[in-house]
């Protein structure tokens, strides 16, 4: 039986869409399969960042609808062969998700993949909460500010009262993915600390991934960073992630930085 | 000048009107004068303007004791509301969660305690009119804890407390750790910024002094 992942946040722009491309990646290149669901109904982007946006035929919403049937929507990755996306359609709104339609386009997923990953939209309505529904566990992804790990915990409020594991009286499990974390900015402490997030939010971390130009660059030539640039820094502590995901005890490093002597001269004379 | 802050009650009236009061005047039989001098906002949003019995509405509520502080929702252009005197609904306020209505047979003074086993996270909100509250965990930014009695937070309080609700003014607020937006007693509230800075991020608790809040470093 497949793992439902949720990957959510409350926030926008936190990386939502960039993790579930990243940990799907790694995930699959794990040996796992693994499915993509972008939930962001009218707002999708899971389909650029995977580089799949000139193959989508049909989305989640024609399944729903009974439209088309999960074989001809859904897009095989060409790099990774166990890596599959489910896109979200452009066109309509988020009220097009049916809590039946979700139910059994999930039901239908778990029958045939090791991991569906949910891609939430931004928000607490409708489409954030059909995302996270019928989730087993959850990633919550934060930026290490006040207003993001605000949300996030307005979301874990969320995960352990409105899905259907809160409802049945179990316990959600939840993990903290701690994204754009700069060490530069850490050191002169002008970001909020990885120590004062978790003691908000108080759940397990699952990893700290650091802001880098490699995620960006990654985004915009369709590549998760875990595929395109699986040496950088982000990619290894997205991979590290997967495997805390899959069950493996890896400590979590903090990232710090790393520079040459040269780096410093030359920062000197700059500054 | 200086503020009061009460709980609004929100009646939000279903059809058939005759089986809703018919159901309210169950509730009231069984907790007699619950809704004694407690301010009532009327909410229409379920009425439509043909709703059959609508005029006799609030005429009906009145005649039950209930203070009809304001009306929300529906059209004081329908013509089944015209004989109203239509007290306009106060401005902001943050829904709150179901109240129910205590069972009259109940011993006033042994009021139950409620024990939340984890945190209360931001936008969640625990009301308990009666007794105590007792929080294991943190009570976050944005959450907020309303208790007719005490609240005692073994984590950090970061969101709100309001003790009290019911006019008690000797419950208190405890916490081991005080960063609250906001904390109240009997109606009597602090925000941040008026709260004594030697207690913040200290085992606090807080108490009533007359009309003063008072904010006391726990041993």
């Amino acid at each position: 039986m497949a793992k439902v992942l949720v990957v959510t946040s409350g926030k926008g722009g936190v990386g939502k869409t960039t993790t579930t491309a990243a940990l799907g990646a790694a995930l699959a290149k794990a040996g796992q399969s693994v499915v993509l669901v972008d939930f962001d109904v009218g707002l999708r982007n899971l389909d650029l960042v995977m580089g799949a946006e000139r193959r989508v035929v049909f989305d989640l919403i024609n399944v729903i609808q009974g439209d088309a049937n999960l074989a001809q929507a859904l897009i095989k990755d060409k790099r990774v062969d166990t890596l599959s996306l489910l896109p979200a359609s452009q066109t309509r709104d988020k009220d097009a998700l049916t809590p039946e339609g979700v139910a059994k386009v999930i039901a239908d997923l778990s029958k045939k993949f090791d991991w569906v990953i949910c891609d939430s939209p931004a928000g607490i309505e409708r489409g954030a909460q059909m995302a996270m529904h019928h989730a087993d566990m959850a990633v919550i992804v934060t930026n290490p500010e006040v207003s993001s790990v605000r949300d996030s915990d307005r979301i874990i409020g969320m995960l352990d009262s409105t899905t259907e594991k809160a409802k049945a009286g179990e316990k959600m499990e939840k993990f903290l993915l701690i994204t754009r974390y700069d060490p530069q900015r850490a050191a002169r402490g002008d970001m909020l600390g990885t120590d004062d997030v978790l003691e908000i939010l108080s759940i397990p971390l699952l990893g700290i991934i650091p802001e880098s130009a490699d995620v960006l660059k990654a985004s915009n030539v369709g590549a998760p960073v875990t595929i395109a640039e699986p040496d950088s820094a982000p990619a290894r502590a997205y991979t590290e992630a997967a495997r805390r995901l899959m069950g493996e005890k890896v400590e979590v490093t903090i990232p710090t930085e790393r520079k040459g002597l040269f780096d410093w001269l030359f920062k000197r004379r700059v500054a | 000048m200086s503020g009061r802050s009460f709980l609004a009650l929100t009646l939000t009236p279903e059809t058939p009107l005759v089986d809703w009061l018919a159901a309210l005047d169950h509730q009231i039989q069984r907790a007699v004068g619950f809704f004694a001098g407690k301010p009532v906002i009327l909410d229409l949003s379920l009425m439509q303007a043909d709703t059959p019995d609508l005029p006799h509405l609030l005429p009906a509520l009145q005649e039950r004791g209930i203070r009809v502080l304001g009306i929300e929702g529906g059209d004081r252009s329908w013509p089944a509301v015209a004989d109203w005197a239509w007290p306009e609904s106060p401005m902001g306020g943050r829904a709150s969660g179901p109240v129910s209505i205590p069972e009259g047979e109940k011993n006033p003074t042994l009021a139950p305690t409620l024990v939340v086993e984890e945190s209360v996270r931001s936008g969640q909100h625990i009301i308990w009119p009666d007794g105590d509250v007792v929080i294991l965990g943190a009570v976050s930014s944005g959450a907020e804890v309303t208790a007719g009695g005490s609240v005692h937070i073994y984590g950090a309080l970061r969101g709100r407390a309001i003790a009290g609700i019911g006019g008690n003014a000797d419950s208190r607020i405890f916490t081991r750790n005080l960063a609250a937006e906001l904390v109240a007693i009997d109606g009597f509230y602090a925000t941040a910024e008026e709260m004594d800075a030697q207690c913040t991020g200290k085992p606090t608790q807080v108490m009533l002094a007359g009309e003063t809040l008072v904010f006391k470093p726990l041993p």
